[in-house]
C-alpha cells in the first residue's frame, strides 16, 4: 500500500485530539512555567508579572551548580547501575519457561505498584538499626553489631535503582525477547564462550534498545524527590528537592519555576549528547 | 580413526527420545546429508554434535578424541543455522571475521583471511557493507564463509538452503558441493529435502523417529532401501504385497511373477519398485493384468495409473516407451526381478 502525503486539511483530523491533549496538558503549563521564571515574587506568597532575571542570577552560584551536579550525577548512577543489573537479568529471564516469566513479569509489575512512599519507609525500616537487614548479618556472625546502614548515599541509591529496576526490565524485555538466540548459539558454534558471546552478540546487538533505556531511567531518576528526603542527608538532596522546597513551602514560584526550566534545559542537552555521541559511534 | 564417530548417542528429553542409540562413523573429508520428516531427531543430532544439546547417552568421538562433554567453543567447529545467524551490527567483513577476532588473531591476518573468503564465495569488496544490505543468496555465502574462516575440523549446516527460492536452492547446492570438494572438509548438513541431500552427499543417513534406518551412498539408497519406509521416504515408490507358497513361487497381489525370490523361509514381504521400473505392455501370460485408472501426461514423461485387485500401481515412462492405453483399458504390468527390491514384513 502506498501511503500517500495529507492533502487537505480534513486528512490532519486524527491529529487534532493528540494534538490538543499536548497543547493543553503540556505546552500551556510549560509555557506557564517559564513565563513565571521571569516574574516577580511578592512577599506573602504571590507573583507579578514582570521580566527580570535574577531568579536566574540567584541560580547562579556555587550552592545550585553543587546540588545540580550532585542530582545529574545519582540520576546517570541510577541509570547506569539499573542497566547493567536488568540487562543480564532479563536476558537470563528471556530464556526462561513462558510460566516462569509470566511469574517473574507479575512481581515486577508488582513492584511498580507501590508508591515512592512505601519504598521510601519499607528501605529505611530495613536499613534501620533496630530492625533492618545489619540484624541479620549479626545473627548470622558477619557481624559485631547491627548499625543503621541510613541517611547515606548508598540508601538513597539503593532505593532509586530499587524503584526504577522494573521499568528497566519492562523497557529492555520486548528489545530480548526478538532478539533471535541462535545469535548467541551461532556465537559459540564460532569460538566464543558463553560470557565472551553475550558481551560481543547481545550487548552489541541491543546498542540502541540500551541508549534508549539509559535515558530513560536518567531522566526517571532526575525527577525522584522523595526517596533523597527518606533515606538520605541533606547533601544527598536533589535539584528536585530544592524545586519542592521552594514551591510549597518558601512560597516562590518563580524561583522554582527557573530552577525547574534549567534543569529541563540541562536534561535535554545531555540526552542531545548521547543521542549524538551513539550516531558517531554507529557511523564509526 | 580420523573422521567423526558416533557411539550409540542417545537424547531424551523426559520420557520423549528424540535421538535412539545412532550408531555412526564419518570418514574425514566426506560430505554427510542427514535426511528425515520434521521431528525425526536429526536437528537433535546435529546440535549435540555441534555441543549445543548434551546426549544423555552414548559418546562423540573426533578425529579420535572424546568429544562429548567438551563446550561448544572449544569445538573448533564452524556451523550455519537455518535462520543464519549473521550478526546484524557488523559487517559483512566483521562477521566473517568474528571467529578470528574472539581468538584474537592479528588484524593483518583477518583482513587477509576475511579476503581471501570473500573472493572465495564471490563477494570481493563486499567487506564493509552492513548484512542487512545483502540480498538471500549473499547472505547464505556470507553465513558459510563466516563458518570457515577458522577452517574448521566439522563443518555443521541445519537445512542452510531452506529460505532460498527454488531456483537458487539448486544452484547453491552445486555450489556447496563444489566448494566442500575443494576444501576436502568433514560436512555434516542436516536437510528434509531429498534432492538436495541426493545432489551434494557422498552419504545419505535416512532418519526417522530417532533412529537411523539407513545409511548408505545416495543411489544405494535409492536402490537398495533397506526398508518400507526409506524406499517410501525417497523417491516415490510403489509397495507391494508378495507372498511364497510353499513350493517357493512368488505371488505379487495374488497373482505369479516368474523370477522373484522372497528368500528362504519368508512366505511374506513387501516388494518396492520405483514408478520408472514398472513396465506397461498388452495383457499376456507373465505380466500383471490391470486396468487403467488415470493417465498424466507431463509431456517429457507419462504417469499411469494401473489397478490391479484393487492396489494402484504408477507407472512412469517416456512417451514413446509405452504402449497407448487410455482410461479404462486393461493393460499389462511387467515386473523384472532385478528392479523388485524384498523389504521385510
Amino acid at each position: 500500500m502506498r501511503r500517500e502525503a495529507p492533502q487537505r486539511l480534513a486528512d490532519y483530523g486524527p491529529l487534532f485530539f493528540p494534538a490538543m491533549m499536548l497543547i493543553v496538558f503540556f505546552v500551556v503549563p510549560f509555557a506557564t512555567m517559564i513565563a513565571v521564571s521571569f516574574f516577580q515574587r511578592q512577599q506573602g506568597g504571590f507573583y507579578v508579572p514582570a521580566f527580570e532575571l535574577s531568579n536566574y542570577q540567584r541560580f547562579l552560584s556555587l550552592f545550585f551548580a553543587n546540588v545540580l551536579g550532585f542530582s545529574l550525577m545519582l540520576a546517570i548512577a541510577v541509570a547506569i547501575c539499573c542497566v547493567v543489573l536488568a540487562i543480564p537479568f532479563t536476558y537470563l529471564l528471556t530464556r526462561m519457561a513462558r510460566k516462569v516469566q509470566i511469574i517473574w513479569l507479575v512481581a515486577l509489575l508488582s513492584v511498580l505498584s507501590l508508591s515512592e512512599v512505601i519504598i521510601g519507609f519499607a528501605w529505611s525500616t530495613l536499613f534501620s538499626r533496630t530492625a533492618g537487614i545489619t540484624n541479620l548479618l549479626v545473627m548470622a556472625g558477619l557481624m559485631s553489631e547491627a548499625k543503621a546502614l541510613l541517611p547515606s548515599f548508598g540508601a538513597v541509591l539503593t532505593g532509586m535503582v530499587y524503584q526504577a529496576f522494573p521499568y528497566t526490565v519492562l523497557v529492555l524485555y520486548p528489545a530480548l525477547v526478538r532478539l533471535d538466540p541462535t545469535l548467541t548459539e551461532a556465537a559459540r558454534t564460532l569460538g566464543a564462550s558463553p560470557i565472551k558471546a553475550f558481551f560481543t552478540v547481545v550487548v552489541p546487538a541491543l546498542r540502541n534498545t540500551i541508549t534508549a533505556t539509559l535515558i530513560m531511567v536518567f531522566i526517571f531518576a532526575l525527577g525522584s524527590y522523595l526517596l533523597p528526603q527518606l533515606l538520605g542527608r541533606p547533601q544527598h538532596w536533589t535539584l528536585s528537592v530544592l524545586i519542592t522546597d521552594q514551591a510549597i513551602y518558601q512560597s516562590n514560584m518563580p524561583f522554582a519555576a527557573a530552577m525547574a526550566v534549567f534543569l529541563v534545559l540541562v536534561t535535554l542537552g545531555l540526552v542531545a549528547l548521547t543521542v549524538i555521541a551513539g550516531r558517531k559511534g554507529e557511523a564509526a | 580413526m580420523s573422521g567423526l564417530v558416533l557411539n550409540n548417542v542417545t537424547k531424551e528429553f523426559g520420557t520423549f527420545t528424540a535421538v535412539n542409540n545412532v550408531e555412526l562413523t564419518v570418514p574425514h573429508g566426506t560430505f554427510v546429508c542427514m535426511l528425515g520428516p520434521s521431528g525425526c531427531g536429526k536437528t537433535t543430532l546435529l546440535r549435540m554434535i555441534a555441543g549445543l544439546d548434551l546426549p544423555t547417552g552414548g559418546a562423540i568421538r573426533l578425529d579420535g578424541e572424546d568429544i562429548t562433554r567438551v563446550p561448544t567453543h572449544k569445538r573448533n567447529l564452524g556451523m550455519v543455522f537455518q535462520s543464519l545467524a549473521l550478526f546484524p551490527h557488523l559487517t559483512v567483513g566483521e562477521n566473517i571475521a568474528y571467529p578470528l577476532r574472539i581468538r584474537s588473531a592479528p588484524k593483518e591476518d583477518q583482513k587477509k583471511r576475511v579476503d581471501e573468503l570473500l573472493s572465495m564465495i564471490h563477494l570481493s569488496g563486499y567487506a564493509d557493507r552492513p548484512v542487512s544490505k545483502l540480498s538471500g543468496g549473499q547472505r547464505q555465502r556470507v553465513a558459510i564463509a563466516r563458518a570457515l574462516s577458522i577452517s574448521p575440523k566439522l563443518f555443521l549446516l541445519d537445512e542452510p538452503l531452506s529460505a532460498l527460492d527454488a531456483k537458487l536452492r539448486e544452484a547453491m547446492q552445486v555450489e556447496l558441493r563444489q566448494l566442500q570438494q575443494k576444501l576436502g572438509i568433514t560436512t555434516i548438513v542436516v536437510t528434509h529435502d531429498q534432492r538436495e541431500a541426493m545432489t551434494m552427499a557422498d552419504t545419505v543417513v535416512v532418519m526417522n523417529r530417532g533412529e537411523i534406518r539407513q545409511a548408505a551412498s545416495p543411489i544405494e539408497i535409492y536402490r537398495r532401501p533397506a526398508d518400507t519406509f526409506v524406499a517410501d521416504f525417497i523417491g516415490s515408490t510403489n509397495l507391494l504385497e508378495a507372498e511364497a507358497d510353499s513350493s517357493g513361487r512368488v505371488n505379487v497381489l495374488g497373482q505369479p511373477v516368474a523370477g522373484i525370490s522372497l528368500g528362504p523361509n519368508i512366505s511374506k514381504a513387501t516388494l518396492s519398485v520405483r514408478p520408472e521400473d514398472v513396465h506397461l505392455t498388452a495383457p499376456s501370460d507373465g505380466a500383471l493384468s490391470g486396468t487403467v485408472t488415470f493417465v498424466r501426461d507431463l509431456g517429457g514423461t507419462i504417469e499411469t495409473f494401473v489397478d490391479i485387485a484393487g492396489q494402484q500401481i504408477i507407472a512412469v515412462s517416456t512417451p514413446r516407451a509405452r504402449p497407448d492405453v487410455s482410461v479404462g483399458q486393461p493393460v499389462g504390468v511387467v515386473l523384472l526381478p532385478d528392479v523388485c527390491v524384498v523389504l521385510a514384513k
